[in-house]
């Protein structure tokens, strides 16, 4: 059973939808004692960093994630969800869960370069043989829309790393908390095994 | 490298795809959940439903689409049409939709923009311009609604600048002119918009020729290209399009078979 966090920070039909084509039983809730008991969780996230950080609080979920991080249970963060588990982020500006040190920062622009970064972009994953990345190679595309980019620090293992204007990790793994700054259950067969990974992952 | 895209538009009424020629003979073609799971199969990068259903008591028929829709393909997808309160946004993104086109309401209440961006992101919230050439605006180009039969005293570029500062995260140019005409996108719209812009830009209207698309998305600038007829009639495929603006050059994805 997955356990989704519904803290009205966007769109959890989606991913809801992703889970039932991989036949993976879910949970959708805000209340921690619902989904205390859940094999795994999924944090989606659209939207402000600093607004969502808030609801987690609010919703005393960031206890639920901290929880579930100490005892090595996987938390896959999604979008602002990739973005929150860092110290901090220059959007709001927020103090965020630091599960994982490092910062958010917005992403430059420039000329010819939108902001947001919005569409497919090619993702380079360098962990070839790493679990959460089985079935997908390097250069696949999958979709994106942020204006933030995650900046781990280093000695957290990255996952994948895209380029839109500067070369960004899109993804990154710490213990049993793993990321995806793209939407997995937006991007198509390759996001879907990508997700499909992650349900499959014992770290 | 970020790709550029092509999105796929279905127009429906009644709950059933139909497509348009210059806004007004329509024709029947099929049932859109149908063809969305084609299109999203063949490798489209995005889809996006317009509403064209006449009476409001069929919209909740839409809904059941989109629901269905959701089900069936993991691309991101926008549906427009008819769309008036924050309720009807909301309950497209409840249903599964990323994204919620605006066009002749956003003009008649520009602040369903903002209250959009608010409760669901910039990222959901799509304008949909419909543009008329005509050389006594500043850009060239006059906004025109209600599907093209109502003008406005509004210029394109400046309600385009208007609407990104309201929360809009992206744009839909569609020409009047050049819609049905199967003679191309209209490229110096497309520029304008898309150099004055910090958002992406999706070009519509016109598209005839896969030669059309690699103009509109080189010279023309565009972050984004909607064919409809092109591809409803099997005149092309998706695939068939990708290859060639690959061939020119053209940063396209190549999509994966699904499993299972």
């Amino acid at each position: 059973m997955t356990g989704v966090l519904d803290y009205d920070a966007g769109n959890l039909t989606s991913v809801q939808n992703a889970l039932d084509y991989l036949g993976e039983p879910w949970i959708v809730s805000r209340h921690p004692l619902d989904l205390q008991e859940a094999d795994r969780l999924i944090v989606p996230g659209d939207g402000h960093a600093s607004t969502c950080m808030e609801n987690l609080r609010f919703l005393e979920l960031d206890l639920l994630l901290g929880d579930f991080v100490a005892r090595g249970r996987p938390v896959l963060g999604i979008c602002v969800g990739s973005q929150i588990v860092l110290d901090s982020s220059e959007e709001g500006p927020a103090r965020c869960l630091g599960l994982v040190p490092g910062v958010c920062r917005l992403l430059p622009g420039g000329a010819g370069l939108k902001v947001p970064h919005m569409g497919w972009n090619t993702v380079n994953f360098p962990q070839a043989n790493h679990p959460l990345v089985r079935g997908v190679v390097s250069g696949s595309s999958f979709y994106f829309v942020h204006s933030y980019y995650t900046s781990p620090a280093q000695g957290v293992s990255v996952l994948g790393s895209t380029v839109h204007g500067l070369e960004f990790p899109v993804g990154f793994v710490h213990g049993s908390l793993a990321t995806w700054q793209f939407h997995p259950e937006k991007s198509g067969a390759l996001g879907l095994r990508l997700l499909g990974n992650f349900l499959a992952w014992r770290p | 490298m970020l790709q550029k895209r092509i999105i796929v538009c279905l127009d429906v009424r009644d709950g059933k795809t139909v497509k348009s020629v210059k806004f007004v003979d329509t024709k029947e073609l099929g049932d859109p959940v149908e063809m969305a799971a084609e299109y999203y199969l063949q490798g489209a990068d995005e889809l996006v439903f317009y509403d064209i259903t006449a009476s409001a008591e069929k919209r909740g028929v839409l809904i059941d689409v989109v629901r269905k829709v959701a089900q069936r393909i993991f691309i991101p997808f926008c549906v427009g049409g008819g769309i008036k309160t924050a309720e009807d946004i909301r309950q497209v993104i409840l249903a599964g939709a990323e994204k919620v086109s605006l066009n002749s309401q956003a003009v008649r209440n520009p602040q369903l923009i903002s209250t959009g961006a608010r409760l669901y992101g910039s990222q959901s919230m799509v304008l949909a311009i419909d543009a008329l050439a005509d050389s006594s605006f500043p850009s060239g180009y006059r906004v025109v609604i209600d599907g093209g039969r109502t003008p406005t005293d509004l210029d394109v570029l400046a309600w385009a600048r208007q609407g990104q500062a309201l929360g809009a995260g992206e744009l839909v140019l569609n020409s009047i002119d050049a819609d049905g005409t199967k003679a191309g996108y209209d490229l110096n719209l497309t520029r304008m918009l898309s150099q004055a812009l910090p958002i992406p830009v999706v070009a519509s209207g016109g598209a005839g020729i896969p030669e059309h698309l690699r103009a509109v998305l080189q010279e023309g600038k565009a972050d984004a290209a909607l064919v409809a007829s092109m591809v409803h009639y099997g005149t092309y495929t998706i695939p068939v399009l990708k290859d060639y603006l690959a061939e020119k050059g053209v940063p396209v994805r190549v999509a994966e078979p699904h499993d299972g």
